[in-house]
């Protein structure tokens, strides 16, 4: 399947929805729309992955890269999972610390700015 | 035995279409459903990681993955870039990964391996026999 992007608003935040692999081939998408979200002024950036049903090193790296940009900006980036093959390769990875991980978008929009 | 090859072209395009001829094999070997998300996933990183490397060197080289089925599941990802960049590549552990101050490149490279030996119990990484380059074989078990 292939990658799925759709933005949305909620409150404070910018919700990203992806859908579909992401991998070395999709990812430079995904990075690009992220890139363009922060460049348009979001600063506070939901990324929901609920339904991706692939996530590789590539994928993962595209993320970390923009938490570092929203936190050099003063904002934050959090993440929506809750299948447990997602979850585990956070886990495996260890940036199940790095991330704030939350089971549904409302948690992460709720939970305020993340850190 | 039945052995299945496959050699691409070192584009990212044709990782995937690797994913899905991987899993396909393993899941007619006989691997356990529980673990074919974990095949499809180390398949992927070590496709990714080939990729990469001859994209770094400039190779046109492809990339060769063999799967067979004798006894386990043994699947092996060739490539052709020089060995000291095949192997220089150490596991990161995971507090150098949650290390935000690390390129995106060397993250991902580092995350890649964390999730091969996270993932996969029988990994080696070894220089080729013949010529240059370097196999990522990996081993899963079979139930019959």
């Amino acid at each position: 399947m292939e990658l799925s992007l759709s933005t949305r608003t909620q409150g404070e935040h910018t919700v990203l929805e992806v859908g579909g692999e992401v991998d070395v081939y999709t990812a430079p998408r995904l990075r690009e729309r992220l890139i363009e979200l922060i460049d348009a002024g979001a600063t506070q950036i939901v990324v929901d992955l609920g339904r991706v049903d692939f996530l590789d090193s590539t994928g993962l790296g595209v993320l970390v890269g923009a938490l570092k940009r929203l936190r050099a900006a003063g904002g934050g980036l959090s993440l929506v999972c809750d299948k447990e093959p997602l979850l585990k390769i956070f886990r495996i990875t260890a940036l199940d610390q790095v991330f704030p991980l939350f089971a549904t978008v409302d948690a992460a929009t709720e939970a305020g700015p993340a850190a | 035995m039945a052995t299945v090859r496959l050699s691409f072209s070192p584009a990212p395009a044709h990782v995937r279409t690797a994913r899905l001829v991987g899993v396909a094999v393993a899941r007619r070997a006989g691997v356990a459903e529980e673990l074919l998300d974990e095949v499809r996933i180390a398949i992927g990183e070590a496709c990714t990681r080939a990729v990469a490397l001859h994209r770094q060197y400039g190779l046109a080289n492809l990339v060769q993955v063999e799967m067979s089925d004798g006894g386990n599941y043994v699947v092996r990802v060739i490539d052709r870039a020089p060995i000291e960049a095949g192997l220089g590549i150490a596991v990161l552990p995971p507090e150098e990964l949650a290390n935000t101050s690390l390129t995106d490149e060397a993250l991902t490279v580092g995350v890649g391996f964390a999730l091969l030996a996270g993932l996969v119990e029988d990994l080696q990484v070894r220089p080729v026999d013949e010529g240059i380059g370097t196999e990522v074989r990996m081993v899963w078990p079979v139930a019959r």
